[in-house]
């Protein structure tokens, strides 16, 4: 197949302090076999051997699973490929000639830091306030010991899928990051192990969620269109559920308003 | 939750009162989600009975007037009820203002380009269409509980020197511009409703495989539809008349 030659509308913006824009590029030779990150790799040595400043964007394992890269592409994060996350985007699904427009994550809560990278500090936030299972130390356990029914273990890896990439926080008009706070609570709350601090840990990771500034969800799902790992919006259903036992009817301890217990 | 020491950054704090995690609920996101989708079921119910009510325009004036009757002379029943709706309404209007200053501040820069994909113009839009809606609901009490529209037609009597109710609706609906606002109101509150009954059991977190959760919005909200605009539209085409049905 032949090269790509490409127009670019990119958001540059030099720290988070300072006013960003879109500014257009024009990248020439891209092979389609490039996936989207590499395609940008591209760009950076043709705009560093210009003298120009390389783009700053996100990106680690560029496999699919680290949830580092992130990107709206022309409007949908991670390129709108079903179940796909930026960089295993590539780019035989665009023509030569294309106009393609790039921005970062836009949520209060992820201010960009520079260019296309925001900062998702508030998920770790959340995760941390969700603390910790209750495990048996020492030797290992059986095999076996506890038993877990085939579509608890499925159900529970469907939620465990998130990479925490925040497209779902990105793609919600309200940026919203309860479809990421629910898979998180999900992926233990359907397993026998995450049941003795489910209470607790569901006002907690929600509380935090609150504390980061993060919207209300209205029921769009277009975090669930939007997620590079296909996680349902079943597992909303399940925290709204649990949050009402969790706040009205658990003796639960207190949680505070930064989400420690 | 109960009074407890704990150490914080400002020194030891014992300030931590009864009820505290009740007004902390109904802050919360979820909390309010909840609120939204209770206030609006309870909301939705009352529609339900309501447009029931006025299903018996096709029985005639003696069943509809018997009704009205009824319901006014209740008045045990009737102003609690209106108390509680109108709390219901103001709680859902408030809640909502409040949550969409929140998602606007939540995502306060908009994208040079942003595709919905899956999310509904009626989802999109159920701010305006809710005020739309609490805006045609004003007007309906003026016209049929206050009776200011159209006087000439307000608190006339029947045979049995009962409130005549059949002939105000009569005469209301044969006047295409009151049907026009009331065929306006009813797409509005479809609109809204789409979203709503689609959303409460979301929101609650009673979706199970089982049932058809996202379906059930636009299912209750055409059914409401076709059973409110029946009776008006049956006097429109004058199958309902000052002198009887059919």
């Amino acid at each position: 197949m032949s090269d790509l030659n490409l127009t670019l509308h990119v958001w540059r913006q030099r720290n988070a302090k300072s006013p960003g824009k879109m500014v257009t590029y024009k990248v020439t030779g891209v092979s389609t076999h490039a996936s989207f990150l590499e395609m940008l790799d591209i760009l950076n040595e043709q705009l560093t051997a210009k003298g120009e400043e390389p783009i700053a964007f996100d990106h680690d394992c560029r496999e699919g699973i680290c949830g580092m890269c992130s990107l709206m592409i022309n409007g949908r994060p991670h390129g709108g490929q079903r179940a796909t996350t930026t960089c295993q985007l590539h780019m035989r699904h665009f023509k030569n000639g294309d106009e393609i427009w790039i921005e970062p994550w836009r949520a209060e809560a992820f201010p960009v830091i520079k260019d296309l990278c925001v900062d998702r500090t508030p998920f770790d936030r959340v995760i941390a306030a969700g603390g910790f299972i209750t495990a048996n130390c020492g030797s290992a356990p059986d095999a076996n010991d506890i038993l877990i029914p085939k579509e608890s273990a499925d159900d529970s890896m469907d939620a465990a899928a998130c990479i925490a990439c925040g497209a779902c926080v990105a793609a919600c008009p309200n940026g919203s990051a309860m479809l990421f706070v629910a898979a998180k609570l999900a992926h233990l709350h359907r397993l026998p192990q995450g049941q003795p601090e489910r209470m607790h840990r569901t006002q907690a990771m929600v509380t935090a969620m609150d504390a980061a500034g993060f919207g209300n969800c209205s029921n769009h799902y277009e975090c669930e269109a939007a997620c590079p790992k296909d996680i349902k919006r079943d597992v909303m259903a399940l925290m709204n559920r649990d949050y009402a036992k969790a706040a009205l009817a658990s003796r639960d301890r207190e949680t505070k308003s930064d989400g420690s217990g | 939750m109960f009074a407890r020491d704990h150490a914080t950054a400002r020194g030891i704090r014992v300030t931590e009162f009864h009820m505290t995690w009740l007004v902390r609920y109904a802050r919360s996101s979820i909390g309010a989600k909840h609120i939204m989708a209770v206030t609006g079921l309870l909301l939705f119910l009352f529609a339900v009975v309501h447009m029931i009510g006025h299903l018996q325009m096709f029985g005639g004036r003696d069943m509809y007037n018997t009704y009205a009757h009824f319901l006014q002379s209740l008045w045990e029943v009737k102003w609690p009820v209106r108390a509680g709706l109108l709390v219901l309404l103001i709680v859902h209007i408030i809640v909502a203002l409040g949550l969409v200053a929140k998602n606007r501040a939540a995502r306060p820069e908009r994208y040079a380009k942003f595709k919905p994909v899956v999310s509904s113009a009626a989802g999109r839009t159920m701010a305006f269409t809710g005020l739309a809606v609490f805006a045609f609901i004003a007007f309906h009490i003026i016209h049929f509980t206050v009776g200011w529209v159209q006087p000439e037609a307000f608190h006339t009597l029947d045979a049995e020197k009962r409130w005549d109710a059949y002939s105000m609706f009569v005469i209301g609906f044969q006047n295409p511009a009151i049907y026009g606002v009331y065929f306006a109101g009813m797409v509005l509150l479809a609109l809204h409703l789409g979203h709503g009954a689609a959303s409460w059991l979301q929101s609650l977190g009673l979706r199970h495989p089982k049932y058809p959760v996202d379906r059930l919005g636009p299912l209750i909200a055409f059914g409401l539809f076709v059973g409110y605009m029946a009776p008006p539209t049956a006097v429109l085409v004058g199958l309902i008349r000052m002198n009887g049905v059919g």
